[in-house]
């Protein structure tokens, strides 16, 4: 036995580990917060009530709601058909990766998927107005994909 | 024989030095025209009573800077250094020893004469070919004192007009929006300003968000986006009288407006459940006209100078495309199909070309395509950038350019740039705050 070889293969598989531990260290940061590109993290997110968050989050140029999204909603629209006296603004927004005018329709579309979404589980329309504000209003001021991710979003915002 | 070609040359060559000063502004220009702005003179008397009018020490050298100014931002002449001119003003107004002026390499001279005439400004300017030692043309004209940097503008024009033989671009203004404060919760007003960045002027508060402000093509209205109690919709604003009115009674988001080219349509988009479609409202006679009919965003669209086609963007293949379509919305075309997404389309005022925003592998561009989408060139590339705007002679693009912010999220502005057609001559365009939506009026003087 060469007790040089034993330290030397020793050593690499420590090396390994350690890289592979590196490795899996930062894939989490990248993705513990985001799902593709969608985000799934929750620094932003406010709360109509108790367990009734306030937003939910898209995909690049995308205005479909994914599981997460149409979960958070059916919680929104239990909670305002118990409260309905309250009426909304579903405010919809866009990163800041896209021209100022394609966002404006591109949030518009946003909050009204939200919208049509609460509608279907028993909110009245009269009850739900929308807005678009493009990218002109993101939470992150960040130049990355996470913080874009944190501002394509559609919030629901108390009206009265 | 030999005399007979002699002769010949006797005959052309004067003609032909006539004609030796021409400015090629086909491509990007790598030796700009030498050119010799002589401060205008002024006598005594109208000195020292424009004086105590515009609290400036010499208003003949104040016009001269403002001209080499514009000369030196186009980027086809270069205007020389004055502490190498031999003459003075008053003399070489008079008549220029075109020997001195070659002496220190100069092409093309520009002199003139200022004088205060019943409170108003009288203004003579030359324009002379220094090899061919003639004057080029003369003009005079008389104002009220405090348009003294548009004289300066309108001098530019005649000059570049004459030596270029493209109108100018110099007597105009640009409507933008003012940004200031944290990227997140931004103020912005609409601003003007002449085009060389003096002369601003807000119109509106920062009360409420507003965004792409556009000229009418007589430049005395303005067609923007207000979020005026937090509803957005297009608006039109007279920008002498300050009256403001919402264009049209549309139960939804209105945006992304722009004048028909004769003033007498504004044509927008209105969002409605997700869909958002593009409009046309009639000024005078308040008829609205549906033009595209497609379940996809239909946004900014700009009508060609004809009036008789519109481009717009529109997401119908999926991603940001340009299309071409008549202005009653039949025959829709799709007219770009390189790689990436395109934004923004405006039709120059030459009626040839179409500008765009093209977004590529996490790039913007600036570049122009023919109006068939062939011949597509990409002028400027940027971590953010968009929204092109024409000189009124469809030479220069006005568009503004967002920086990345650091790690911390800082950093961020916003900033005015233009470019040539060719592609040369990118340049910033000084404004008091950050700045965006630029919009470039026509020639305020014709």
């Amino acid at each position: 036995m060469d007790l040089g070889k034993i330290f030397k293969n020793t050593f690499l598989v420590i090396l390994t580990c350690l890289l592979l531990s590196a490795c899996a260290t930062q894939k989490k940061v990248s993705t513990g917060q985001m799902q593709g590109d969608v985000y799934t993290g929750t620094d932003t997110v406010e709360y109509l009530a108790s367990g009734v968050p306030d937003r939910v989050f898209f995909a690049t140029n995308e205005s479909v709601l994914t599981t997460a999204s149409r979960d958070t909603l059916r919680k929104q629209a239990a909670w305002m058909r118990k409260n309905s006296e309250l009426t909304f603004v579903i405010e919809g927004h866009a990163d800041e990766r896209g021209t100022r005018e394609y966002n404006l329709a591109l949030g518009e579309r946003r909050a009204n998927a939200a919208k049509d979404y609460l509608m279907t589980y028993g909110v009245s329309a009269s009850r739900l107005q929308v807005i678009s504000y493009g990218k002109e209003r993101p939470v992150d001021s960040g130049s990355n994909p996470l913080a874009w991710s944190k501002n394509r979003r559609s919030v629901t915002v108390k009206a009265n | 024989m030999f005399f007979r070609y002699l002769l010949i040359l006797v005959i052309f060559l004067p003609i032909k030095t006539l004609a030796l000063i021409e400015v090629d502004i086909t491509r990007g220009n790598l030796s700009p025209l030498p050119i010799a702005v002589s401060p205008l003179s002024v006598d005594d008397e109208s000195k020292s009573n424009l004086n105590k009018i515009l609290k400036s020490e010499d208003i003949g050298s104040d016009i001269s800077i403002v001209i080499e100014n514009n000369l030196k931002t186009s980027g086809l002449f270069n205007p020389l250094n004055k502490n190498a001119f031999l003459q003075k003003p008053d003399i070489a107004h008079l008549k220029p020893r075109f020997e001195d002026w070659a002496l220190i390499k100069a092409q093309a001279l520009i002199t003139g004469k200022v004088t205060l005439v019943d409170e108003k400004l009288r203004v003579e300017f030359r324009l002379w070919d220094v090899l061919a030692a003639k004057e080029m043309m003369a003009l005079a004209f008389t104002t009220v004192p405090k348009n003294w940097r548009r004289v300066g503008h309108i001098i530019t024009d005649k000059a570049y007009e004459r030596l270029t033989g493209e109108k100018g671009y110099f007597d105009t203004r640009i409507i933008y929006v003012a940004e200031e404060g944290k990227k997140t919760n931004r103020v912005k007003k609409l601003a003007i300003m002449d085009q060389d960045g003096f002369n601003t002027k807000y119109l509106t508060l920062g009360n409420e968000l507003v965004l792409t402000p556009r000229f009418n093509p007589a430049n005395q209205m303005v067609t923007y986006l207000s979020y005026f109690r937090n509803l957005p919709r297009v608006y039109l604003l007279d920008i002498e009288t300050g009256v403001q009115e919402v264009v049209g009674d549309f139960p939804g988001m209105t945006f992304a407006p722009r004048f028909s080219p004769d003033g007498k349509k504004i044509i927008m988009s209105f969002a409605m459940d997700g869909n958002s479609e593009i409009y046309t409202m009639d000024l005078e006679n308040r008829v609205v006209e549906k033009i595209t009919n497609h379940p996809s965003i239909d946004t900014s669209p700009s009508f060609s100078p004809n009036g008789k086609y519109i481009c717009f963007n529109s997401d119908r293949s999926g991603y940001q495309q340009i299309y071409v379509m008549k202005s009653d919305g039949s025959n829709v075309k799709r007219i770009s199909f390189g790689k990436g997404i395109y934004g923004t389309p405006v039709w120059s005022p030459r009626g040839d070309l179409i500008a765009f925003t093209k977004m590529h592998k996490g790039k913007f561009y600036i570049g122009v395509m023919r109006t068939d989408g062939s011949g597509e060139r990409l002028l400027t590339e940027n971590y953010y950038q968009e929204a092109p705007s024409w000189s009124p002679n469809g030479r220069v693009l006005i568009f503004y350019r967002e920086t990345k912010t650091d790690e911390k999220g800082e950093g961020f502005s916003a900033k005015l740039w233009s470019i040539d057609l060719t592609g040369y001559n990118e340049r910033l365009v000084k404004t008091e705050t950050d700045a965006s939506d630029p919009s470039w009026s026509s020639l305020l003087s014709n």
